[in-house]
């Protein structure tokens, strides 16, 4: 088991190596410009293999689904190094280009190799979701995108640095290919930091403990991961089970796009096929096959919480992701809005691992990023974008009700007050509350969605949403209900519409005073409703998140009986 | 006599009221007399134990000039989900935004959990009114609407209402307007606007601060008021003070107004103490070290200054923003349970045995092993002289027994060296707790010493001055008193914030000063009334600023001069700019050229500086003999070895001397280890400083 080093130096190395990882992260936030990166941590750092790039230590911090995901940026410097045979001391690449290195093309990746005594010991990559990147739309959620290139501007793995020398040519390049400059600076210079720090912190932990007891430290942390792993896989029964849920549509044509999962136990081993799901689409709902794999790992790891974020809890899983799939689309398929599948792929597995381990799931969560932008310029001719991520329910769980207004499970970011958006942007919001009757039914119903409603302050705006689950609601499991549909509706003369595809709309126009509501679908319920105590029915009518119609629809009327 | 009560009374008494024990600090300052005392907390009514304390040594509370409380009974009732039936009133559209908080979660991995708000939905009332983020007020309040939404709640039981309305920080008027209104006929002092106990933009955090504070209102007040009683009853005529959570001290009417100020009282003591106690043995650098039952709380103290964080949550969803002295807490504590994972990797907590039921030694029921039966296991602490009282003696029988099954045999070891790995696993948790408040924070560890208080920390002193390089580390003559004793020293203090909201180039510069100074002069009127004789009086401002388009702001402080009245010249936008760069580049290392900046909140604190008092009079007396000290050897294992340990009544060493380790230092509430190859020594105030043995000579002085 413990190859060559003792438990005691192990147990105190990943406790040293995590840390590294975090720090790197925080110095990130508290440097970076931009509010995704500061405010909802999109953003992640991480220690990887020298020969395979595969995950070794993640910061705990960081976006949940870059814990996987960047394993693959990392593996794309190592092919483009071993290409160009030039790989040194002090150099940094640069990229964004999310068919390589999966997500989407807002996210920056630095990947530096880390040398020690001349010799490549393992490489170490930030990665920040920039605020803008070029292409058609600011912010570059575009829903009408049918290649990568009206998404943003591409960038392919290239020297940043070559040994320690900064390419100017390189940072000028990325300043003028973005309406932020001052902010992909600022981000740039913090991911640099970053990355400066974990170099510093390595030299002086391999200083203390020397080269050989990491990297012994390392791979066996990854083979104690997979143990672990196979440990849990292993507890489980031997089967099969299906799942299949939808996309809305791609944002161009408006046909229901499937997402399907075939998760297969033998053993300690455990497969999870998706063959079945949509093939790749025209609008940018596409992600690439690295971003599919990492996702799997997001939901592995809610359904496991303990195992540790490293490479080796991904060695007994065996993953299909059917190639020209929606799942592994190729160059140049636009990716912008890969958050909304990938949540979809979330909620597919846990309705499966639902059938086979119904006390380690949670009901679905309300399933959409919902990026609405609004934009527009001030008397004085001062731009401004509102651009933002809004909250919905998560799904019950075998404890108790889903949380209330939550983030998304791919994520861990928080959302800016009220108050912070009506001081940077001319509108205010008439409602920013809990929206009733949005939650599946259950033993343990979902969390509650949300109602935003946004009134214009300014003579004219445009604005664009990219959302989901507008026409497949979030998913009970274990006999749960299903959730509210999400619903976005804007304000023109004569009075409210909605788009056709539901979710997706760009080009809005707004004028004074008019308004956009979105309605985000709560969490799915768990467990048969019938089975809900009468008691929290009654207390969710009294307080209004449940209306009496809903109560005794869902759960019949012995709700009625209880004395408030 | 001639009935001068200011010549009279000359005592002061700290108290701090902890989960078990309640420790009382007497000071004399005339004679410079100084005791302690330690008895158990009372439960659920901490006052019983408070007021049994301050009794410990004798009835007479006429001569004495202060008591000072560091009181967890509004943690406790916010932990709990203790405090009083409550009502909100808000904007129209905005009932929610305590539940919606801002859109976290509590656990990165797993989506479980959930939360519910202090006050339920149907006691949240929305009123027609609003005011714009530039201070317009688009409709003025519904002053019927509000004294209908006041009656219902009243109806409804409820012992306080909140008035939160959005973008109140920007133009309070119509709360105030609504609080006048509630106020004519609510029947108790707790009707509160956001505005009043927050001015700072950002609704959730402002809303959440005032619900919680009018949630904790009637339970403090009613909590501070009988021991206020009892005090009066006991003859007491002098100040009775409150710590808060900023490390200051304020006066009862103060803590009755705002009970979430106290939210972190006995912790913030503790480190005002320590720093106190660094200081004057000449290490004004210094990291502390709390270690309790199932945590380890590390501060830090740069400079004789701890550093202040704007705002905690004291449990998921719960935000108190105020200023806190900034506590990193990991789950590492004595009672921290050792496990080995399916992986084969040892884990000390986040599970813990807490003190109830406690280690497998204590012998009421726990079978897994903690860091404290390690440490029994060891020899490091006694078992047949437990320290903390209650139990005769401990049974290290079960606990060997408990590491051998848990830990020893899945790793492969020897129950010593299964012990041992548990305390050094333990170790290398609390040495990253200090690496987050230092290295992380650009802090020299080798600038620091390592003050350990609270029951248990002073075991792991010398690995955590190994493993962190952290120069020394300083036990206090009294570690389990500690925070009773910073009660006595803290300073008067009160903090106040106001957003203010422009770029550096627009900014209101006299409006600026104004500000200032309505601030300076409600803290002085606040702190005076308390009728403490202060050594002298500090008023402190900062600017929350950043380069527009950063939403994390820099604490930038102010050099502003006030005359002898107390009357404030303000900044120039020059002064403002220039101090901006400066803070910026300390904390960053660079600055942006051309940045735009922007001014977000003025943050003003008035301190009033409490005379301290002479630590030299806690050192030993000339009559403690080292050969009385000696209590014989006992064995103790370290670095894989049983050695012979050196076994000392503490308190008996005199000053000066000195003590190669392997030893072991005794007192009723702590105990010491000195490892091998380590080296103590009593210096003039009756501390006990230890190093590396190759280190010593230098390493006892002060830098």
């Amino acid at each position: 088991m413990s190859r060559d080093i003792d438990p005691i130096t192990l147990a105190v190395l990943a406790g040293r190596m995590e840390q590294i990882a975090d720090e790197m992260d925080a110095t990130l936030f508290r440097s970076a410009f931009n509010p995704i990166i500061a405010e909802a941590h999109d953003a992640s750092h991480g220690i990887y293999h020298a020969a395979t790039g595969d995950t070794l230590v993640q910061g705990k911090s960081g976006l949940p689904i870059f814990v996987g995901v960047m394993a693959f940026a990392v593996k794309a410097v190592i092919d483009k190094a071993a290409r160009d045979g030039d790989l040194a001391d002090g150099d940094t690449y640069i990229f964004n280009d999310a068919h390589l290195g999966g997500t989407h093309l807002s996210d920056m990746r630095l990947v530096r190799p880390y040398f020690h005594e001349g010799e490549l010991f393992c490489y170490l990559a930030s990665v920040g979701h920039w605020h803008d990147v070029g292409g058609a739309v600011p912010g570059n959620y575009n829903p009408s995108a049918s290649e990568a290139f009206q998404e943003a501007f591409i960038l392919p793995p290239v020297k940043l640095a070559r040994a320690g020398v900064m390419q100017q040519d390189i940072v000028d390049i990325l300043l003028r290919n973005t309406r932020l400059p001052q902010s992909a600076l600022g981000d740039l210079n913090g991911q640099i930091n970053a990355l400066d720090l974990g170099v510093k912190r390595l030299d002086a932990l391999l200083a203390e403990y020397g080269a050989e007891t990491v990297r012994t430290a390392l791979s066996a942390l990854s083979d104690r991961a997979e143990t672990l792993m196979r440990a849990e896989v292993e507890n489980l029964p031997d089967g099969r089970w299906e799942a299949e849920d939808f996309l809305d549509n791609d944002g161009i044509s408006d046909t229901a796009l499937p997402i399907r999962v075939a998760l297969e136990i033998s053993g300690d081993r455990l497969s999870l096929d998706f063959t079945g799901s949509a093939p790749a689409t025209a609008g940018p709902i596409n992600i690439s096959e690295g971003t599919a794999i990492a996702c799997v790992y997001v939901a592995i790891k809610h359904i496991f919480p303990d195992l540790p974020a490293n490479a080796g809890v991904m060695r007994p899983l065996d993953i299909t992701i059917p190639a020209g799939s929606i799942l592994a689309a190729e160059f140049p398929a636009p990716t912008g809005g890969y958050t909304e599948t990938i949540l979809r792929m979330i909620d597919v597995i846990f309705a499966a691992a639902s059938q086979v381990a119904p006390e380690r799931v949670v009901a679905n969560a309300y399933g959409t990023i919902n990026a609405l932008s609004i934009a527009g310029h001030r008397a004085d001719g001062r731009r401004w974008v509102m651009f933002s991520f809004y909250g919905g329910g998560h799904g019950g769980t075998p404890e108790g009700d889903g949380l209330d207004h939550g983030n998304a499970p791919i994520s861990t970011a928080t959302i800016p007050p009220a108050e912070i958006l009506e001081a940077a942007y001319p509108v205010a919001f008439r409602q920013w509350a809990l929206r009733p009757d949005s939650a599946g039914a259950g033993r343990y119903r979902g969390g509650m969605g949300a109602v935003y409603e946004i009134e214009l302050l300014e003579e004219s705006a445009e604005a664009f949403l990219f959302g989901e689950r507008g026409r497949f609601a979030p998913k009970g499991v274990a006999g749960g209900g299903e959730a509210a549909l999400n619903r976005f509706s804007y304000e023109q003369d004569d009075g409210f519409h909605t788009p056709p595809l539901a979710s997706k709309i760009v080009g809005i126009a707004l004028k004074r005073g008019q308004r956009v509501r979105l309605e985000t679908p709560g969490g799915g319920g768990y467990g048969p409703p019938d089975q809900r105590d009468p008691q929290a029915i009654a207390r969710d009518v009294a307080r209004g998140l449940v209306s009496e119609e809903r109560a005794d629809a869902d759960y019949g009327t012995a709700w009625r009986g209880i004395a408030k | 006599m001639a009935g001068d009560c200011e010549m009279t009374r000359t005592r002061m008494i700290g108290v701090d009221v902890g989960g078990t024990f309640t420790d009382v600090f007497f000071l004399d300052e005339a004679s410079g007399e100084a005791r302690v005392a330690k008895v158990p907390t009372t439960r659920p009514d901490q006052s019983g134990g408070f007021l049994a304390g301050i009794r410990a040594h004798g009835e007479d509370l006429e001569g004495v000039a202060s008591v000072v409380h560091g009181t967890t009974a509004g943690t406790n009732a916010l932990l709990e989900r203790k405090g009083a039936r409550i009502g909100i009133i808000t904007t129209q559209g905005f009932r929610d935004v305590l539940d919606m908080r801002r859109r976290d979660r509590p656990r990165t991995w797993g989506l479980r959990g959930n939360f519910d708000p202090v006050v339920p939905r149907e006691l949240r009332i929305e009123v027609p009114e609003r005011t714009f983020a530039d201070g317009t007020v688009e409709q003025v309040v519904d002053l019927d609407a509000v004294r209908a939404a006041g009656e219902h709640l009243l109806a409804q039981g409820c012992k306080a209402v909140a008035v939160l309305f959005v973008n109140s920080y920007a133009n309070p008027a119509n709360e105030q307007a609504a609080v006048a209104a509630l106020r004519a006929f609510w029947p108790t002092p707790h009707v509160s606007a956001s505005s009043e106990i927050l001015p700072e933009i950002r609704e959730y955090e402002r809303f959440s601060t005032t619900a919680l504070n009018a949630y904790l209102q009637p339970e403090v007040a009613g909590y501070i008021g009988r021991l206020a009683g009892a005090l009066d009853e006991g003859g007491f005529g002098g100040e009775f003070l409150i710590v808060q959570s900023n490390g200051g001290v304020m006066d009862v009417d103060t803590a009755r107004r705002l009970p979430v100020r106290t939210a972190l009282s006995g912790p913030a003591a503790g480190v005002i103490a320590a720093g106190y106690i660094a200081q004057n043995a000449g290490f004004p650098n210094v990291i502390t070290g709390d270690m309790g039952g199932t945590s380890f709380d590390v501060s830090l103290i740069a400079g004789g200054k701890s550093v202040l964080s704007p705002q905690t949550s004291i449990d998921f969803g719960l935000v108190v923003r105020t200023p806190m002295i900034e506590i990193a807490t990991i789950g590492a504590g004595g009672g921290s349970i050792a496990s080995v994972d399916k992986g084969g990797l040892l884990n000390i907590g986040p599970e813990s045995a807490g003190s109830d039921p406690g280690p497998v030694a204590y012998g009421r029921g726990n079978t897994r092993p903690t860091v404290t039966d390690a440490n029994i296991v060891l020899g490091r602490i006694d078992s047949e002289r437990p320290i903390g009282g209650g139990l005769a003696r401990l049974d290290i029988e079960a606990a060997r027994a408990a590491i051998a099954e848990h830990v020893g045999k899945p790793l492969g070891l020897d129950t010593d060296a299964a012990a041992e790995a548990i305390i050094t696993v333990a170790n290398s948790r609390m040495a990253g707790a200090i690496r987050l408040v230092s290295i992380e924070r650009g802090f020299d560890p080798k600038q620091f010493a390592y003050m350990p208080f609270g029951g248990g920390g002073a075991l792991h002193a010398c690995a955590l001055i190994r493993e962190v390089g952290l120069a020394r580390a300083i036990v206090p003559r009294y570690p389990g008193v500690t925070s009773a004793m910073g009660c006595v020293i803290a300073d008067m203090r009160q903090d106040f914030v106001q957003t203010v909201n422009a770029l550096t180039a627009q900014v209101d510069v006299a409006g600026l000063g104004a500000l200032m100074q309505t601030h300076v002069d409600e803290g002085l009127r606040l702190i005076d009334s308390a009728g403490i004789n202060f050594a002298g009086r500090e008023i402190i401002f900062e600017l929350d600023m950043a380069y527009l388009g950063q939403t994390h702001t820099v604490a930038v402080p102010l050099t502003v001069t006030l005359d002898a009245d107390h009357k404030v010249t303000p900044p120039t936008r020059e002064a403002i700019r220039a101090a901006f760069d400066a803070a910026y580049e300390r904390v960053y290392g660079r600055l942006l050229p051309g940045g735009v900046t922007r001014v977000l909140n003025l943050r003003t604190a008035v301190i009033g500086q409490r005379p301290k008092f002479d630590l030299s009079t806690l050192a030993p007396g000339p009559d403690a003999d080292a050969e009385k000290a000696k209590r014989g050897t006992r064995r103790v294992y370290a670095a894989g070895a049983w050695h012979e340990a050196t076994i000392l009544d503490r308190l008996a060493l005199p000053v000066g001397t000195i003590i190669n380790g392997p030893a072991i230092l005794e007192q009723a509430d702590t105990t010491i280890f000195i490892e091998p190859d380590h080296a103590g020594r009593v210096d003039d105030f009756g501390n006990v400083v230890i190093t590396r043995a190759d280190a010593q000579g230098d390493a006892w002085k002060g830098d």
